[in-house]
């Protein structure tokens, strides 16, 4: 199955690399921009989806730091 | 360095593919001990008293910095070793690591103006007493104001060169609470040094039992006047501290 894994820094810690885009957006013209965060996107097939979650929790994200959300396509 | 008739103390410096400072923490170790480098794929470490997970781009950082290097063979062994007891420094990346491996607590995050710096900066050792500081209460710095007399415990900064793009200490409030009360923060930026945006200004933590030690920074590279960044050799003082403490525990 093919699976997606988006990970993203969790909602209080300084994400330096999204205040960099918000204000690179309004200089070039994108008004109305706000709330801008950076993350990564894992592309992966997998058998056992089941097994996701620990994937997430033991190397693809750093639970500490970010949030993670898994999307299984049939 | 004193010598002495009993063997040397033995460093083991890992080296992963993409490590690049080893070289420098095996010279530096060598100025107080016996050191050798231990490649990433062995299990043994063979013999050494004491362990330095070294500066560089472990696996190439791919992914997170630390999070590949973590699962290594040679890791699984510094991790058994650090829990029965034995020292372990981490510097720049290896302090990523050793934070990835649960060794240490939090994690390091890219820094707060996202550059790439390499600069000479001075650290406050907040913790004189601790196996790998224990050095640094005893020996004056050329940076230390000459009227202060001997130096003594928090007054004492060390000079040493950093140079990272990820290493903005991060941990919960209630974790950094508790790193504080129990004496776990051993280094902090000095005021107006904190370049990289670490909260509480740390540059450098221990794991609760005190024997394992990570610091962005880099000791390695200030132990000789000729190429230590302002002349400084205060990097010195770390492997020295680790030998007092491995030759204070043999006695």
């Amino acid at each position: 199955m093919r699976a997606r894994v988006l990970i993203r820094p969790k909602a209080g810690i300084l994400d330096p690399q999204g205040a960099a885009v918000e204000r690179a957006l309004p200089a070039l013209g994108f008004a109305g921009v706000a709330n801008v965060h950076v993350g990564r996107l894992i592309e992966l097939d997998v058998d056992d989806p089941s097994q996701l979650d620990s994937m997430c929790e033991r190397l693809l994200a750093n639970p500490l730091v970010e949030d993670y959300e898994i999307q299984v396509s049939e | 360095m004193r010598r002495s008739l009993a063997p040397q103390m033995k460093f083991g410096v890992l080296q992963f593919p993409g490590s690049c400072d080893e070289v420098d923490a095996l010279h530096a170790a060598r100025r107080v001990g016996d050191a050798e480098l231990i490649w990433h794929a062995e299990r043994d470490l063979h013999g050494a008293d004491a362990v330095v997970v070294p500066g560089g781009f472990s696996y190439g950082d791919y992914l997170r910095a630390g999070a590949i290097a973590r699962f290594a063979p040679a890791m699984e062994s510094v991790i058994d070793f650090a829990h029965a007891g034995g020292l372990v420094l981490g510097i720049c990346n290896g302090f990523q690591v050793l934070c990835e491996a649960h060794l240490l607590p939090g994690a390091l995050l890219p820094n707060a103006n996202l550059r790439f710096t390499s600069r000479q900066v001075h650290l406050d050792v907040v913790r004189p007493d601790t196996p790998f500081t224990r050095a640094c209460a005893s020996r004056p710095h050329a940076g230390a104001s000459s009227d202060s007399g001997e130096d003594d415990g928090p007054s004492q900064r060390l000079s040493i060169p950093a140079k990272h793009s990820w290493g903005r200490y991060y941990a919960d409030e209630p974790t950094l609470d508790e790193l504080e009360r129990s004496g776990q923060v051993v280094l902090r930026y000095a005021p107006g040094e904190n370049f990289n945006g670490s909260l509480r200004d740390i540059a450098g933590v221990s794991n609760e039992a005190g024997n394992v030690f990570g610091l962005m920074p880099h000791p390695e590279h200030a132990v000789d006047a000729l190429t230590g960044g302002d002349g400084s050799t205060d990097g010195l003082q770390i492997f020295e501290s680790m030998r007092l403490t491995v030759e204070g525990a043999r006695a």
